[in-house]
């Protein structure tokens, strides 16, 4: 199973981006975790500045925006 | 050019909904049209036009040209970036932390984190449309000097002490093995990339901060409808020494944004309220709010935060009292 962590500090674009990954991965049918993450330790860690910020599996794939649909699904599938 | 909103307004409030210009509602209903359809259509057209141009710029660039300087020029620096890169306060942590991490001293992040809210592109063009170019030009020098001084003083008084642990260690752990100044490589951009940024931005901050203009013009509006002539400036005229700190103070947990507040300052002028008060007043609400240094409060012990807070409310107070000093002068 995917673990999908949205990086952010609880702005609404964080929120938005995590609500579409669930929603892409239920339509799709892919079983997946997405959890959101807002400790500022682990966001520094991961060296992300722009939130909202994705990792998949551990690795940090996309930060500053909410992604686009494309780019999500590209995520879900590999 | 900006006459047509004017007209716009004339024809509005008093044809088609039949107020009279001699009556003090009739004023109110068309100072809000005329600066509500100014604002509005001067705010996507710039945003548009500044973002083509900046489109580049971004927080990772600024780190790793911060990163490394000297301090004297690390602050002036910090404070320009702060007021032109394109940031939102929700970032706030990470970005301090990013810069930390990065082996920046704690005074040249905050100048770029203090000066960030205060000054940007749209607070600059509704100050402009506003109140004109001289008070434009004393908010934005103002708003730099804060953040190049605060910084400055932080680091005089070694304020990296009073970050949080973890923080101090990220910093420590970067001044003895220097991050690597090429982390993040990026292709320039093609001008299809651009407009698509600009549109975006536009919309984004337009869609953020258009109920801001219609809350602060309507305050606005109000205050000219409804409080009588020379009444603010009577009771709060320069010849008060202690309107000043009241001000500051009064502005402490009235929260908002830039571009909420200046339309509300416009018109304390406009009733008389010396420049220098309204200065003050207008920079403790956006910058000495309650939510944002709760959120500092994650990276910063109590001390560093309390610290940075008396900092702020002592420089606008101060520079207040200059202000109005300075316009009795003149």
């Amino acid at each position: 199973m995917k673990d999908i962590k949205v990086l952010g500090s609880g702005c609404a674009k964080c929120t938005k981006t995590a609500e579409q990954l669930q929603k892409l991965a239920q339509e799709m049918n892919i079983e997946v975790t997405v959890s959101k993450q807002t400790d500022p330790q682990v966001i520094m860690e991961y060296g992300v500045m722009s939130t909202p910020a994705v990792v998949v599996d551990g690795q940090l794939v996309h930060s500053g925006s909410i992604p686009q649909t494309e780019q999500m699904k590209a995520w879900l599938t590999r | 050019m900006l006459e047509i909103f004017t007209r716009f307004a004339d024809w509005l409030a008093y044809t088609v909904l039949g107020l009279s210009a001699e009556t003090k509602l009739g004023d109110a209903v068309h100072f809000f049209i005329e600066d509500v359809s100014k604002i509005y259509v001067l705010l996507v057209v710039m945003i548009y036009l500044i973002a083509l141009i900046r489109a580049a710029l971004n927080v990772e660039r600024v780190r790793d040209y911060l990163a490394g300087k000297n301090k004297g020029i690390g602050y002036v620096l910090g404070s320009l970036f702060g007021a032109v890169t394109p940031f939102c306060s929700c970032s706030s942590i990470p970005v301090f932390l990013g810069f930390t991490s990065a082996g920046i001293p704690v005074g040249i992040t905050m100048a770029f984190l203090l000066t960030s809210p205060l000054i940007n592109e749209v607070a600059v063009l509704l100050l402009l449309s506003l109140v004109g170019w001289k008070i434009t030009l004393m908010y934005v020098l103002i708003g730099m000097m804060t953040g190049i001084l605060g910084g400055a003083f932080l680091d005089s008084i070694k304020a990296e002490r009073w970050l949080r642990d973890f923080a101090l260690k990220a910093l420590q752990k970067a001044r003895q093995a220097p991050v690597s100044n090429s982390q993040s490589e990026q292709p320039s951009l093609t001008l299809k990339q651009r407009h698509q940024f600009a549109k975006q931005e536009a919309l984004d901050i337009f869609s953020r901060v258009w109920k801001w203009v219609l809350i602060g013009v309507g305050l606005g509006a109000a205050l000219h409808g409804v409080v009588p002539d020379g009444w603010i400036a009577q009771h709060f005229g320069e010849g008060q020494w202690w309107s000043v700190p009241a001000a500051v103070v009064l502005g402490i947990p009235l929260y908002s944004n830039a571009t909420g507040v200046i339309p509300v300052m416009e018109s304390l002028l406009v009733n008389g309220l010396p420049v220098g008060t309204t200065i003050a007043f207008c920079m403790s609400t956006v910058a000495a709010s309650f939510p944002e240094f709760i959120l500092l409060k994650q990276v910063m012990q109590w001390r560093l935060l309390s610290c940075v807070f008396v900092m702020l409310l002592v420089s606008f107070t101060l520079v207040g009292w200059l202000l109005n000093a300075l316009a009795a002068l003149m």
